[in-house]
């Protein structure tokens, strides 16, 4: 009896977990064909650019201020700890090497992709979550005008060119936050802070890598938001849950994103 | 087919999963230059059918033909070219809530069509004008009342001149003085256009006053149909009921449930 009894509650039990399992899996198929549907109807955003432009200026400028302080202030930490560190064995003055590898090749790409998720991402969710909501996307459609085309593409193209943007000033800005602490509040040679920087700086290995990164996180965050906000359910609750999937989703994309470019770019370059 | 009907509808059925029908065996024609009126209480199917005109949901057997043009099957821009003949007030307007209502009523011919901005810009004031509206072209949807944003709503449906509008229950939560204002609106657009227009509503005695042809769906179902006049002395229970607002009638006012004496019994035994 109590054996029959197990099985029954085991059984329901496969049973919603297989259909969770095909759900998410239904789901990213559908974001798979959403996300090529949206790239060969993207000609209006690229051939009416001002409708991407306007979308570049809630997406890419209205980022601009948090990415800046943040890349001040994960400049001027780097400099602090790097300094702490590269004193002990004598060599602080490679403080500019420090500071500028480790933002052009991962911190500016990941910390400006998450901010970027967080600050852009969940507005162009909640943005078209609520023109869904608010029979807006409905209306184009019975205007004759595709809302892939008209509201999602110009959104998606606006984010994969503000994001290596924001993630380029992220660094630039943390560079200085570590040369304000590095050089005038510690007094690391100022010379060799940036001669020692340029020389180990590579534009191929490093920036134009880090460049790579940024575009690919570009293209995942915003690819989710747009999804997440076309897919979500026409509800006060259906909004706020997208909004918060897309936040979720798009940061843990990031961090494993990161770590497959970061094994493909970087470890072939040190085995040779 | 006859050529004076905008829309032939024939033995429709459809239903949003297979288990559950929501319109059933439907056939309706709709003459050119009338104003049709589809009446029903909330979840009779009303609704899914505008859909299906409107060519946003696909009839399951039965065919749709929409001025014209066969609804069964059409995608992508065949749908799109049918559209564009078309006009359609949603519910609460969903106007772009990120324009101007300028902006708004110029947005389908700003996407249609490739007229200079002169032209657009004598277009829309003469659409806004129609509405009442002309002073308002500078603000935004946020500033409007309901009623307002109803006509702006409308003003940018009929934009590009559609022979067909469509009224999704274009009376919700207005107070009488817009109510009246857009019935009145409905109407006189109409005539002046030569459009036809069909008006899902629940508004049932201020549709009898601007409508030329009446429907009464229940359950899927249409159960009554032909002029307001032979449908305000409809002797039809359901029709009779909807005109005139009773509560109880073939529609019970009670939710199918046990018998109240049983049901409570049941509260003292376990008492």
């Amino acid at each position: 009896m109590a054996e029959g009894g197990r099985t029954g509650g085991v059984a329901p039990l496969l049973e919603r977990l297989g259909g969770a399992v095909t759900a998410r899996i239904w789901r990213l198929g559908f974001a798979s064909r959403f996300f090529g549907y949206m790239l060969l109807h993207s000609g209006t955003a690229l051939r009416r650019f001002q409708l991407t432009i306007r979308e570049i200026y809630f997406a890419g400028v209205q980022s601009l201020i948090i990415i800046l302080v943040s890349g001040l202030f994960v400049g001027m930490v780097l400099g602090l700890q790097g300094y702490d560190t590269l004193q002990r064995y004598g060599s602080s003055e490679a403080l500019g090497i420090l500071v500028a590898l480790s933002l052009v090749r991962e911190l500016g790409p990941v910390v400006a992709g998450l901010l970027f998720a967080s600050r852009a991402g969940s507005a162009i969710t909640a943005e078209i979550g609520l023109m869904k909501a608010t029979e807006q996307i409905a209306a184009m459609e019975m205007m004759a005008v595709d809302p892939i085309a008209r509201v999602v593409a110009p959104r998606f193209w606006a984010g994969v060119i503000s994001m290596p943007l924001l993630a380029a000033m992220f660094s630039a800005m943390g560079i200085f936050g570590g040369y304000l602490v590095g050089v005038k509040l510690i007094g690391v040679d100022e010379g060799a802070f940036w001669s020692q920087m340029q020389a180990s700086v590579d534009v191929r290995e490093d920036i134009l890598n880090g460049v790579i990164k940024s575009i690919v996180f570009g293209v995942a965050v915003t690819w989710i938001a747009v999804f997440e906000g076309y897919d979500a359910q026409p509800t006060a609750e259906g909004v706020s849950s997208a909004t918060t999937r897309t936040v979720v989703t798009s940061s843990l994309a990031i961090l494993a994103l990161d770590f497959v470019l970061t094994a493909l770019m970087f470890t072939g370059g040190n085995a040779r | 087919m006859t050529d004076s009907a905008a829309v032939e509808i024939e033995r429709l059925s459809f239903g949003y999963d297979s288990g559950r029908p929501v319109l059933h065996d439907i056939s309706l024609a709709m003459p050119r230059g009338k104003v049709i009126g589809i009446m029903g209480q909330s979840g009779c199917g009303k609704t899914t059918l505008l859909r299906i005109i409107g060519g946003a949901r696909q009839p399951d057997s039965g065919t749709a033909r929409v001025l014209g043009t066969l609804v069964n099957g059409l995608d992508g821009d065949a749908l799109y070219a049918l559209r564009r003949r078309m006009g359609m007030l949603f519910q609460f307007g969903a106007l772009f809530t990120d324009m101007s209502v300028y902006d708004n009523v110029a947005f389908p011919l700003r996407e249609h069509t490739d007229l200079p901005d002169e032209l657009i810009r004598d277009l829309v004031l003469m659409k806004l004008e129609a509405v009442g509206l002309r002073g308002a072209s500078r603000l935004t949807p946020a500033e409007l009342s309901g009623g307002m944003a109803r006509r702006v709503a409308l003003a940018r449906a009929i934009a590009l001149d559609p022979q067909l509008i469509l009224y999704d229950e274009p009376f919700t939560a207005l107070d009488p003085i817009s109510f009246a204002i857009i019935a009145r609106l409905i109407r006189r657009l109409n005539d002046a256009l030569g459009a036809t227009s069909v008006i899902v509503s629940h508004d049932v005695k201020e549709c009898l006053d601007i409508v030329d042809y009446m429907v009464f769906m229940t359950a899927g179902r249409i159960v009554a149909e032909g002029a307001p006049e032979a449908m305000r002395g409809s002797s039809e229970p359901f029709v009779s009921q909807f005109v005139h607002g009773q509560s109880d009638g073939p529609i019970p006012f009670h939710y199918p449930a046990p018998a109240y004496g049983d049901d409570l019994a049941v509260g003292a035994a376990h008492g």
